[in-house]
Parts: structure tokens; C-alpha cells; sequence
């Protein structure tokens, strides 16, 4: 019987989520607590707004939660910390096994994709951990969307552990035990709700808003420019609708669209970007009057440019939804460059035909 | 949610399919069932190209043209000449959710 011990004899760093360790036969292993911390929650704000992420890892290797002893399930995780603090979580009141792959901190699904939650990965960490001493069975329960990577048949004839492919969410784990190892289809089908979408913008809208300040400029330095130089007065007060604009396109594109995805109308990312990305547009131009509706040449840059802008946006969205797949989105952008270059070179052409003429040029 | 029709590259050959029920266990998004003992497409323009069905089918039966479904990932290929990855690697990107 594994029993509670100091941790002394442990080695390695303790993490903050240890609550004491566990003796087996593979040497001690770390009991990871269900509970969160502040910091916890912290670190999965961090994660979901920026870059932090990427060196967001607990180490990996085998971890217990509870009391398990050698009839206790194992599931496999990723080391990306929020994956595994979801899981630790989730199987609060069990006693199991948790073995944490090394996926440089990325999660499970992504992963997945990678190959670093894979077959070779699982069986090294078997091995390492000495799984076969600490439990009697050869089971082992990983996450649906590790399938991706892992080769359920590959990992038995390696090691004789035999994989079941639980549900998606860690949060069904409870009631995936409780029902005997069976699925759902509702917790074997991933879902994409309002709220998963909208968790999901901040990491659209950051990186844009870091080529948001380009964008300022170049308008800026458009509307500015005179045979004299620069006039900064002058830019700020014409440029200021096209600023609004620009801004609301990113808007659009980044958290407008993916939030009410179900609702705007087409199944292409690029069109439903185009069409949210008309209406600030529409509401600047014809609704608030902020610009001249008579100077055609900006009415149609304005038109031409921000749905275009919002569209683009929209189109990167592709990479974090969780039903677009490859061929889908090789084909929205084989249509959509084109457009979009064209779009922009024109609107390029537009804007020089325009200075021309405010300068009297032509 | 439902994307784009008919470009799924999802490939399924019910001679090869032995039944054993793992490409329904795998999918996330309920493409295969069982029917009576042989596993069968419901709907293919739901498939997101994810490639664990094929990844996981002993049998040979399944294949799908799976890969990195990020917009960004794809036009950096098509810049650099590289595959598509994805843009965890980097801090300038953010493809995975």
C-alpha cells in the first residue's frame, strides 16, 4: 500500500500543486491535488491572453491524485499546466494515476497534431515512469483528442497496455467512469459554444492589435502627406474616420465574427468576416456621417479595405475552431489571397489618385 | 457547425472495416456509427480533417488528408516553401486554442 511520506527523499523541484507523494514500486511519486489555487487561476487567465502559454508546463511523468493503489486507472495528460490542472481537477474524489507526456507545454489536441502527444512519446513515458510496477492492469485512458496522435494498437504491441480513448472534455471523466468506461455521443463530440468562442478571441484580437499600430501609421502618414511634408494636424482630424474604422474592423474580424459564428450567414469564415466587417462601414459612413459620402474615392477605399480587413481576421479564426479542417481552409485562401491583395492594391491605387487630386494634381 | 462542402478528403473503405468500433470512439465530431456491425460515414462534410479515425484503424480502411487547418500556418508555407505548422512554436502567432 502506498502510504504518505515527507518529501524529502524527492528529488526534484516539488511543484506548488503537490500535496504530499506516494511510495510505489517505481520510487515516489507526487499526489497532486484537485484543488486550485489563485495561482492556478491566474496562470489560466495568462494562458488564454498571451504568449505565456508557451512555457505554461508542469513536468512531466506519473503523478497520483487521491489514494490509487495497482487496480487504479491511469490517465494520460499533455504538460501544457492548464491541461493538466483541468484534469487534476476534474478527478477530484478518485483515486488515479495521472502520467503527464512531454508536449512542451502544449495541449493535448495541438499536440496531438504535432506528434508530440504521440505514440513514441506514450511509450517512453511508460517506460520511464515504470508504470508496469506500479499498476497490476494494463490499462490505460487517454483523452479522445489525443487519437490524433496516439496509435492505440501501436502502444499495445509496444508495451501491453491497452488504450481507451475517453471522453473529450476531462470534466466527463466522472460520469464516463461511472458509466462503465462507456461514452455518450454528448461527451465523445466536441462542442463549440458561445463560450468557447469567446474564450478563444483574446488570442485573435492580441496579435492584431500588435499590427494595429502599422496600420495607424499608415493611414496616418497617407492623410498627412503633402508636397510641404507631413502636416500631423492635419493627418490626425482626416485620418480619424479611417483610424475608427480600421478599429472596428478588427473588432469585427477578431471578435465579432467567431463569437456569433453560428449567426452570420455562409459557411466560409471569409464571408461571414466580409459581411460583419461591412456594417461598422456602413454605420461610419452612412449612419454617423464621417465621411464625406461625396468624395467617392474614399467611400469606395473605405468599403473596399475594412470588410476586407474584417475577412482576413475572420479567416485566421479557422485555426482555433474546432470543426474547419484543412482542405476547407486551402481553398477559402486560394479564393480569398487574391482577393485580398487585389483589394488592397486597388485601394492603394485609390488613395494615390486621391492625393493627387487634393493636391490638385489632376 | 458545419464548414465547407464537399472538400473533405476523408476516404472510407467499408471492405476493409471489421467492425471494431474505434473510429467511432476516436471522432469528435460523430462522422462514423456502427451500423449493423460495420462502421459507416453519416456525414462527410462534417469531418474536420483531424485524422485520428485513420491514425487509429488497424484495418487500413480509413485515410484522410489531415494536417494543420490555421490560415496563418498555411500562408507562412506558402511564403517560406515550408510544410504548414503550427504557430505554437513561435510567439507571434496564436493558432491553437
Amino acid at each position: 500500500m502506498p502510504t504518505m511520506q515527507t518529501l524529502k527523499f524527492v528529488k526534484r523541484e516539488v511543484p506548488p500543486f503537490a500535496a504530499g507523494a506516494l511510495h510505489t514500486q517505481a520510487g515516489p511519486v507526487y499526489r497532486a491535488t484537485s484543488n486550485w489555487s489563485g495561482a492556478d487561476y491566474w496562470g489560466m487567465i495568462k494562458s488564454r491572453v498571451s504568449a505565456f502559454r508557451m512555457s505554461y508546463a508542469v513536468p512531466a511523468g506519473l503523478y497520483a491524485v487521491g489514494d490509487p493503489d495497482k487496480d487504479s486507472d491511469v490517465f494520460v495528460s499533455a504538460n501544457y499546466k492548464l491541461s493538466f490542472d483541468v484534469l487534476r481537477r476534474s478527478l477530484k474524489g478518485m483515486n488515479a494515476w495521472v502520467l503527464a507526456l512531454d508536449t512542451k507545454s502544449i495541449n493535448v489536441w495541438c499536440a496531438a497534431g504535432k506528434g508530440t502527444f504521440g505514440t513514441d512519446e506514450l511509450v517512453a513515458k511508460i517506460a520511464e515512469a515504470k508504470l508496469d510496477t506500479v499498476v497490476s492492469h494494463r490499462r490505460l485512458i487517454l483523452p479522445q483528442l489525443g487519437a490524433v496522435g496516439v496509435n492505440a494498437s501501436g502502444v499495445r504491441k509496444k508495451t501491453g497496455f491497452s488504450v481507451s480513448f475517453g471522453p473529450v472534455h476531462a470534466r466527463d471523466i466522472p460520469a464516463y467512469v461511472r458509466a462503465g468506461y462507456k461514452k455518450t455521443k454528448e461527451i465523445s463530440t466536441i462542442r463549440f459554444s458561445l463560450l468557447d468562442r469567446m474564450v478563444l478571441t483574446p488570442m485573435e484580437i492580441n496579435p492584431a492589435m500588435k499590427k494595429f499600430p502599422w496600420i495607424a501609421a499608415g493611414i496616418l502618414l497617407i492623410f498627412g502627406l503633402q508636397p510641404s511634408g507631413i502636416l500631423f494636424k492635419e493627418a490626425w482630424f482626416n485620418s480619424l474616420p479611417f483610424l475608427v474604422m480600421a478599429l472596428l474592423a478588427v473588432f469585427a474580424g477578431a471578435f465579432v465574427t467567431p463569437v456569433l459564428l453560428p449567426f452570420v450567414p455562409f459557411r466560409s469564415f471569409a464571408i461571414k468576416g466580409w459581411i460583419v466587417g461591412m456594417l461598422p462601414v456602413f454605420l461610419s459612413t452612412h449612419v454617423f456621417n464621417t465621411i464625406d459620402r461625396h468624395d467617392t474615392i474614399l467611400l469606395i477605399v473605405a468599403y473596399l479595405l475594412f470588410p476586407a480587413l474584417s475577412s482576413y481576421l475572420a479567416l485566421q479564426f479557422t485555426g482555433a475552431t474546432t470543426f474547419t479542417g484543412m482542405s476547407g481552409v486551402k481553398k477559402e485562401l486560394k479564393i480569398g489571397l487574391p482577393i485580398y491583395i487585389g483589394t488592397a492594391g486597388i485601394s492603394l491605387v485609390l488613395m494615390i489618385v486621391f492625393k493627387l487630386k487634393e493636391w490638385g494634381v489632376v | 457547425m458545419k464548414y465547407l462542402a464537399n472538400v473533405a478528403t476523408l476516404q472510407y473503405a467499408p471492405d476493409k472495416c471489421t467492425g471494431c468500433g474505434r473510429c467511432v470512439e476516436v471522432c469528435p465530431q460523430g462522422v462514423f456509427v456502427l451500423r449493423q456491425k460495420l462502421a459507416a460515414v453519416t456525414d462527410k462534410d462534417l469531418c474536420m480533417e483531424c485524422g485520428a479515425c485513420a491514425m487509429n484503424c488497424e484495418f487500413g480502411a480509413i485515410s484522410v488528408n489531415s494536417g494543420v487547418g490555421c490560415a496563418a500556418a498555411l500562408i507562412n508555407s506558402m511564403v517560406t516553401g515550408r510544410p504548414p505548422s503550427c504557430g505554437c512554436d513561435s510567439t507571434a502567432a496564436g493558432c491553437c486554442g
